[in-house]
């Protein structure tokens, strides 16, 4: 069963003197119920917009996002997104700040409580319920982040970075409490991200999208086993060809230049 | 910053300010004696609390002093109740402010206080030109700092309110709403204080009540004790007010770090 699915789907931004710049361009491709996938690609080639257009937020140009069958039309219920910045509401709790969702589609309060409860305790944070956000360290500050994403029970989740602004180490743990949680939660996920390894290791497969205007230029099954487990997939011998395969796609090694330093057009 | 270091900074910071008062008493009562100044200059200090004494019953100090209260009170209230209404009329609405903002300078750049005889005019010599100044002066900072903290407002987090499914309603109340109390009460804190400036200008204009009004007849006798008196009645309303701003913003802003004294 296909949860998510984009269709053609082309987004132009008018520029200052009257032209459009097309940020991404006949981008097609689906994700199956209970799939991971990871898309991979240059700075501004219109990862974001894609995300933004999956979550109703702003509409494409031309095309269409598909979720659970239904074309994307505004905002709903089914999908939910979490950024690298973890835009927690300095004046709730962290309880209250993971009810949020729920409070908004108008759930009772008590399911509200019972949902962040469980979540909290899912993600080791029941003793900081009662917490504000800047008592907490990024880290947690972002799991909090992903249990506010989940307790509103989306059949999609879009990740943007989620852990791109948090320190190396935190990341490998958060990595693995997403892992577990998408697992668990059965929950399908479009993963942004930029780390190669990241994208390799949470993924069922990896989309690699070309500079902009932004495209599918590739599509790698990552055929390890044990996705809710980044820590075991991390070892495996395929990782590394599954990496040097995608900076092959992503031209980065060539030349002896960083692609992302080469001029772009802004 | 742990507790115990807190408890020190407070218990040396009152001690300082104490003998600060205390030197600064001692200054006023026999400074201008050393100094060979009129006591119709500068009064000293005790000459200043005997007038304090002698207005209480027969000036009426405390019934002045509580209109002049009632006042700042109801001029402060009304002032930011509306700021705030058109702070965020304007936040939420870029055509309301497009429309609007022209006047609403034009407004900002003329004297509030040149426009007390204009009302004293209209309403004659009653406590409602008083409070209106008051509303005028306070209105300016309170919309302009609402304005700006709902303008600067993360477009992300209103993003998520509304993948959420969240209406415009509920954006506002969940998000921009409370992100804009920090800006607003340091906004009130400024309005409190301006509230006391519109107050006393309306009464030294026209009128038999206030302090403002004992100020002026102080003057006309060349009472100097008096207008003393008078000015620190009214620092000590305009001081209730900020202290009252102070307190209601602990109440608010319960979650920011600490700060000493509630960061005066």
């Amino acid at each position: 069963m296909i949860r998510l699915e984009y269709r053609d789907v082309a987004m132009l931004f008018p520029d200052a003197d009257g032209g459009g710049v097309t940020a991404i361009e006949g981008v097609s491709f689906s994700v199956g119920d209970g799939e991971v996938v990871a898309l991979i690609g240059p700075s501004g080639c219109g990862k974001s917009t894609l995300l933004n257009i999956g979550s109703g937020l702003y509409p494409p140009s031309a095309g269409q996002a598909r979720v659970d069958g239904e074309p994307v039309r505004g905002p709903n219920a089914h999908v939910a997104f979490m950024l690298q910045k973890d835009l927690l509401l300095p004046w709730r709790t962290i309880a209250e700040n993971v009810m949020l969702g729920g409070e908004i589609q108008g759930q009772s309060r008590s399911e509200c409580q019972r949902r962040a409860n469980e979540l909290l305790r899912n993600f080791s944070l029941s003793d900081f319920a009662n917490y504000y956000p800047h008592q907490l360290s990024g880290g947690m500050r972002q799991r909090v982040a992903l249990a506010r994403t989940l307790a509103v029970d989306p059949s999609v989740l879009l990740l943007d970075e989620p852990f791109s602004a948090v320190d190396a180490q935190t990341r490998i743990v958060l990595q693995r409490e997403l892992a577990q949680a998408l697992k668990r939660a059965k929950k399908t996920a479009l993963l942004i991200t930029h780390d190669l390894l990241e994208a390799v290791i949470l993924s069922d497969r990896v989309l690699v999208m070309s500079r902009r205007p932004g495209h599918i230029v590739d599509e790698i099954i990552i055929e390890i086993g044990d996705r809710e487990d980044p820590f075991l997939r991390r070892q495996s011998p395929k990782v590394s060809g599954y990496i040097s395969r995608l900076m092959d796609r992503l031209d980065i090694g060539h030349a002896g230049i960083d692609p992302q330093a080469a001029p772009q057009p802004v | 910053m742990t507790t115990t270091s807190r408890k020190t900074l407070i218990r040396r910071g009152s001690a300082a300010s104490l003998v600060l008062l205390v030197l600064f008493l001692t200054a006023w009562e026999w400074g201008p004696g050393l100094l060979k100044i009129p006591t119709f200059i500068v009064p000293p200090a005790s000459m200043v609390f005997q007038e304090f004494v002698r207005m209480l019953s027969v000036n009426h100090l405390l019934y002045h002093t509580a209109i002049t209260a009632a006042e700042v009170l109801a001029g402060f209230a009304l002032g930011s109740l509306l700021g705030a209404v058109f702070g965020y009329a304007l936040g939420i609405s870029p055509i309301a402010e497009f429309t609007l903002s022209p006047y609403i300078l034009a407004l900002q750049i003329a004297p509030k206080v040149a426009f007390a005889p204009l009302f004293i005019l209209w309403m004659g010599f009653t406590v409602y030109p008083k409070i209106l100044v008051a509303v005028l002066i306070v209105f300016f900072p309170v919309m302009v700092n609402v304005l700006s903290a709902i303008r600067g407002i993360d477009p992300d987090l209103i993003n998520l309110a509304r993948s959420f499914t969240a209406s415009r309603a509920q954006v506002f109340w969940k998000i921009e709403f409370p992100s804009s109390m920090p800006s607003m009460f340091a906004s009130l804190r400024i309005g409190s204080t301006l509230a006391v400036v519109g107050v006393v200008v309306g009464e030294l204009v026209g009128g038999n009540e206030g302090l403002g009004y004992l100020l002026t007849f102080g003057e006309g006798q060349a009472n100097t004790p008096m207008v003393f008196v008078c000015i620190l009645m009214l620092s000590l309303v305009g001081g209730l007010a900020y202290v009252g701003v102070i307190l209601l913003e602990q109440r608010v802003l319960h979650y920011m770090p600490a700060r000493p004294l509630g960061g005066l």
